[in-house]
């Protein structure tokens, strides 16, 4: 427990804080990545999902492609961007993010728009709306739900794999506990894990708490509905030999 | 800054360095094979460990309401948790041992099994439960011969998922010296850059995934021949 104690002591240092390259810096660059790699994953996900599932077209495709990319280790991508020309540093590790963050937002983009009711989408058609009006004034707000729960799910899993970065001298706040782990100061690794723990379920409630006030329609308040849910199994690609 | 010296540096390095070489995996092969074991058996300890330990998880939660609130969101906020983070919370206590790897893998992989198997429970159909009940079924041979076949494809489907994420997920325990292939990724990576090392490992992580993903599913198929007329 005396390393809870360590860890206190070096998160209530103020020069921890505010140093060049402390926490502060560390945070500021962290999600600078972060955010560059959603957004970026979000510019490529989200027009090629609307696609595809307002075509109906490459279900499998993004079934397979979210269950490979479920395979290939963080790590994995983050050093392999590094040893391209791209040279290691922050521009590595964004792209390495940005990629890993497209199969949540596809594959929750194609089911979103491919959830859409068909008798909804019939009715549209018959009123005389055009596939492109169909597509950005009926399937769209209907999928909304679903589009922000991709990219939430994409930015707290870039959040936390920006951790990573470290591993592979990338920076963020992971490098506090890769520095902690070589140092042998278990303080600053227990220090280090909270931070980033805290910043990925403090991300997670913020884009819920978000997504709850965009989402159009009949509001329920969030985590208070969560009680009532039934759990819903994760897909896999049952039927889709990988 | 840092980063701009080393970059100089690599431009004048002009040794070859070959994204693939196979004289590296057949030189290097007892050190592959031996870190492949690790992340064989970190991976299978993860798996069987975070089942057992989720099964009767699922089923008090199924059984209240109370509970599976509760363990639905602590299930929720591990998974948030990364990693790395989660090695560096394990680490102070058991040391730099493969053990901290298992314990921090246990716990993802039980949040995914927990959530599949009770999927699985709840979709059970009541009348089911309930005429099983009616032909003097107890509540061992109920959960044996009724509700585990009727479940399984739900417990499969968790056990593929938290097995391939596992997987990837034991390469972060390099943080502690004992992340598998990830050792090569890493190691290739310290080795001034060496990409045959570092895709070898990679490579392999993926492929490992993919083989024990068709393993289980090839093992699913062989549980539920009940199941093989529907699918395509």
């Amino acid at each position: 427990m005396n390393r809870l104690g360590d860890a206190v002591v070096y998160l209530n240092d103020p020069f921890n804080w505010t140093r060049s390259g402390g926490i502060l810096d560390l945070l500021a660059e962290h999600l600078r990545i972060s955010v560059l790699a959603v957004l970026a994953a979000m510019v490529v996900a989200l027009p090629v999902g609307a696609l595809l599932g307002h075509t109906g077209r490459g279900g499998g495709f993004t079934v397979a492609l979210s269950n490979v990319s479920r395979a290939v280790p963080t790590l994995a991508l983050l050093t392999v961007f590094a040893v391209t020309p791209i040279g290691f540093g922050p521009t590595a590790t964004t792209i390495a993010l940005g990629v890993f963050a497209v199969p949540p937002i596809l594959t929750n983009t194609y089911v979103g728009f491919r959830g859409v009711d068909r008798d909804v989408v019939e009715a549209a058609r018959g009123m005389g709306l055009s596939g492109r009006q169909v597509a950005t004034r009926v399937e769209l707000p209907l999928a909304a739900p679903l589009l922000m729960t991709g990219v939430r799910t994409a930015a707290v899993q870039v959040v936390a794999t920006a951790t990573l970065a470290a591993l592979v001298a990338g920076g963020g706040l992971g490098s506090i506990i890769t520095l902690g782990f070589r140092q042998q100061d278990y303080g600053a690794v227990v220090a280090g894990a909270i931070l980033v723990a805290a910043l990925a379920v403090l991300t997670e409630l913020l884009l819920v708490t978000a997504s709850w006030a965009l989402t159009p329609g009949e509001k329920r308040l969030p985590f208070l509905r969560a009680r009532r849910r039934t759990p819903v199994p994760e897909p896999t690609s049952s039927g889709v030999p990988l | 800054m840092l980063n701009a010296v080393t970059a100089d540096v690599l431009a004048a390095d002009a040794a070859p360095n070959p994204w693939f070489d196979l004289s590296y995996v057949t030189s290097n092969w007892d050190t592959i094979v031996g870190y492949l074991g690790e992340h064989v058996r970190l991976t299978i300890g993860a798996v069987v460990l975070g089942a057992l330990i989720a099964l009767p998880l699922a089923l008090l939660a199924r059984r209240s309401r109370w509970l599976a609130g509760p363990v639905l969101g602590l299930s929720t906020l591990v998974y948030t948790i990364p990693s790395l983070a989660m090695f560096a919370f394990v680490a102070p206590i058991t040391g730099i041992t493969a053990t901290t790897v298992l314990v921090g893998l246990v716990l993802y992989s039980l949040v995914i099994l927990v959530r599949n198997f009770l999927a699985g429970l709840q979709a059970v159909p009541a009348d089911v439960r309930e005429a099983a009940r009616g032909m003097g079924y107890g509540p061992a041979r109920l959960f044996w011969q009724v509700e585990l076949p009727l479940a399984l494809p739900a417990f499969m489907a968790g056990i593929r998922i938290a097995t391939v994420s596992t997987v990837a997920l034991v390469t972060v325990g390099v943080i502690v010296g004992h992340g598998g292939l990830g050792q090569l990724i890493t190691g290739g990576f310290a080795a001034n850059f060496y990409r045959a090392q570092i895709v070898t490992g990679a490579v392999g992580c993926v492929l490992l995934a993919l083989l024990a993903d068709l393993l289980l599913a090839g093992a699913e198929r062989v549980l539920t021949p009940w199941s093989r007329g529907t699918r395509a």
